[in-house]
């Protein structure tokens, strides 16, 4: 359960009946009191294959962050069911680190909560900040890093809890662009090296196209799946390749369809 | 072709580490003495203006100089207190300090960690426990030696009364106020029961705790030095006895020298203690600038 390496790297052998690593199926979830609720998923389902790159994308209040709350089991569901097979961990879009604690020590407290031997700690964060290009920046506590930093730190604590599914919550919302682009291609890096399962919630769909195996569109107030768009482009993906951009536009277009059923609430 | 992907990575990294370097706050750190002397002088110029005023006021013949007398006679009799008598007076009045705020530390940590426990004790103490803060803690003395008798008891019960609710206080506060991200974060890396409080609730709650610690102290001094007025134990020498003791002998001289030294602990206490702890709480956290 605690070995990130135990488990198989690149070569992936998995029965041809396998477990969909995420299902979620007819799920409702409400906020606030019986009569003036607001419902932000109403009988949402979605399955994601294990090892599969899925994203996200919705306007405001389609329950975007609400769906990976349930999958991370910080919520619970009123109604349906959510099944996520395998160690879950959750990126947040800020990150989430812990400011009495410097880079490496949050790191090893995810070691440490995920069972790992204390004898291991120094070497494996090391490691992992060398992972994420942050060799020599593990004493640095998270004000003394940039925004940047602080995520890919947070990529790494994630890392860290050896998880089979990844969930991330607009992870780069708040990183300038020349930053996203690189980060892009490490997440993807690290993803196909590892065989994790993702399931990457965005707005920006440019993104959603550049990443995804798969791009899920929602429906806003109250979030269900509107369209599914499989993504067969081979990666790494350039950001200005016209496949991408002809993808984006039409997701994009799908998407501003979505939020003009609400010009008139 | 794997030239070219090895030239890519490397290319990544540099612009990784460029971007890094460009990113990172600039921090300036004054050197620890000129911080020092930066906070230092203006402090020492202050407390000369207060002797000035002082001897103006006694040089001025507003009362007569056995009652009130300068600082060019009290500072010296200080200094010659120090060498005598008062250093005992000193221990004993530190040592019942120690125990009384170590007391009101664990009671008032453990009456806040119930509190937030438990919603209903909450509902029952919680506003009462801001409540018992404004009851002037020489209130008590009349009830202590009742219950005590003229006893150290009855000081370090006193003691407790007025200090630990603000540890609570702070705790409390300090936990509620905890960005709801940073607990979701614990929970997604799975510190639970136990684990929960140790790696993620007091941690995050501390700089408020050292808050409500840093009162405490100066409730826990206020108390002690009424209860070492009232309460006044034979063969025992304390700062609170010798002010007594001065009062009754008519002593200005001394009566002033012993109160300095009653100023002089609790703020020394107050700001080097708890003000550089929180001081340093804060900076790690980065929720002050370093640079003043």
């Amino acid at each position: 359960m605690t070995a990130m390496a135990a488990r198989p790297s690149l070569t992936v052998v998995e029965p041809v009946v396998a477990k969909p690593a995420i299902e979620v199926h007819g799920v409702h979830k409400a906020y606030g009191p019986r009569g003036s609720h607001v419902l932000a998923l109403s009988g949402i389902s979605l399955t994601v294959e294990r090892g599969t790159f899925a994203c996200l994308v919705g306007a405001s209040g389609c329950g975007k962050s609400t769906l990976l709350g349930l999958l991370a089991k910080l919520e619970k569901p009123q109604l349906g069911r959510v099944k996520a097979r395998g160690r879950v961990s959750l990126i947040f879009q800020e990150a989430a680190l812990f400011p009495w604690l410097t880079a490496a020590q949050n790191i090893e407290l995810a070691l440490r909560l995920a069972g790992v031997p204390s004898r291991e700690w120094s070497d494996r964060s090391a490691d992992l900040l060398r992972l994420v290009h942050l060799d020599g920046f593990g004493d640095r506590r998270p004000h003394e890093l940039s925004g940047g930093m602080r995520q890919r730190t947070a990529l790494a604590r994630a890392l860290a809890q050896g998880a089979d599914i990844l969930l991330m919550d607009e992870p780069f919302g708040a990183v300038d662009a020349m930053t996203r682009d690189l980060l892009h291609d490490e997440l993807e890096a690290i993803w196909s090296a590892s065989g994790m399962t993702v399931l990457f919630v965005t707005h920006d769909v440019r993104e959603a196209v550049r990443l995804g195996d798969r791009v899920v569109i929602l429906t806003s107030r109250p979030g269900r799946v509107a369209e599914e768009v499989q993504i067969d482009l081979p990666r790494p993906r350039p950001i200005g390749d016209p496949a991408v951009a002809e993808l984006t536009e039409r997701i994009t277009n799908r998407l501003r369809e979505e939020v003009m059923r609400h010009a008139d609430d | 072709m794997r030239t070219t992907e090895i030239g890519q990575q490397m290319r990544r990294e540099r612009t990784f580490a460029g971007l890094d370097s460009l990113e990172l706050p600039i921090s300036e750190r004054p050197t620890w003495a000129r911080r020092l002397w930066g906070s230092a002088w203006p402090q020492l110029a202050a407390i000369g203006l207060v002797l000035v005023a002082w001897q103006l006021v006694v040089i001025s013949g507003w009362r007569p100089a056995w009652v009130l007398p300068g600082p060019l006679a009290v500072l010296p009799r200080l200094v010659d207190e120090l060498r005598n008598d008062l250093p005992a007076a000193i221990l004993t009045t530190l040592r019942r300090a120690t125990l009384g705020f170590t007391l009101a530390l664990a009671i008032g940590s453990f009456i806040g960690l119930a509190i937030v426990r438990w919603r209903l004790l909450r509902t029952a103490v919680g506003s009462l426990l801001t409540g018992l803060q404004t009851m002037p803690s020489i209130a008590w003395f009349p009830l202590a030696i009742l219950l005590f008798g003229l006893s150290e008891g009855a000081i370090m019960f006193v003691i407790v009364l007025g200090a630990a609710p603000s540890v609570a206080n702070g705790l409390v506060h300090g936990i509620d106020h905890i960005p709801r991200i940073l607990l979701r974060a614990g929970r997604v890396l799975g510190a639970r029961g136990i684990d929960r409080y140790r790696f993620v609730v007091l941690p995050a709650a501390l700089p408020s705790f050292v808050g409500g610690m840093k009162q405490a102290w100066a409730f826990a001094w206020r108390s002690l030095m009424a209860g070492e007025l009232l309460v006044i134990i034979a063969q025992q020498p304390s700062l609170g006895v010798t002010l007594q003791l001065q009062r009754e002998l008519s002593d200005a001289e001394g009566l002033l020298a012993t109160m300095i030294v009653v100023l002089a602990i609790g703020i020394v206490i107050d700001l080097l203690v708890f003000g550089t702890l929180e001081r340093r709480i804060r900076e790690r956290r980065g929720l002050i600038e370093t640079a003043a």
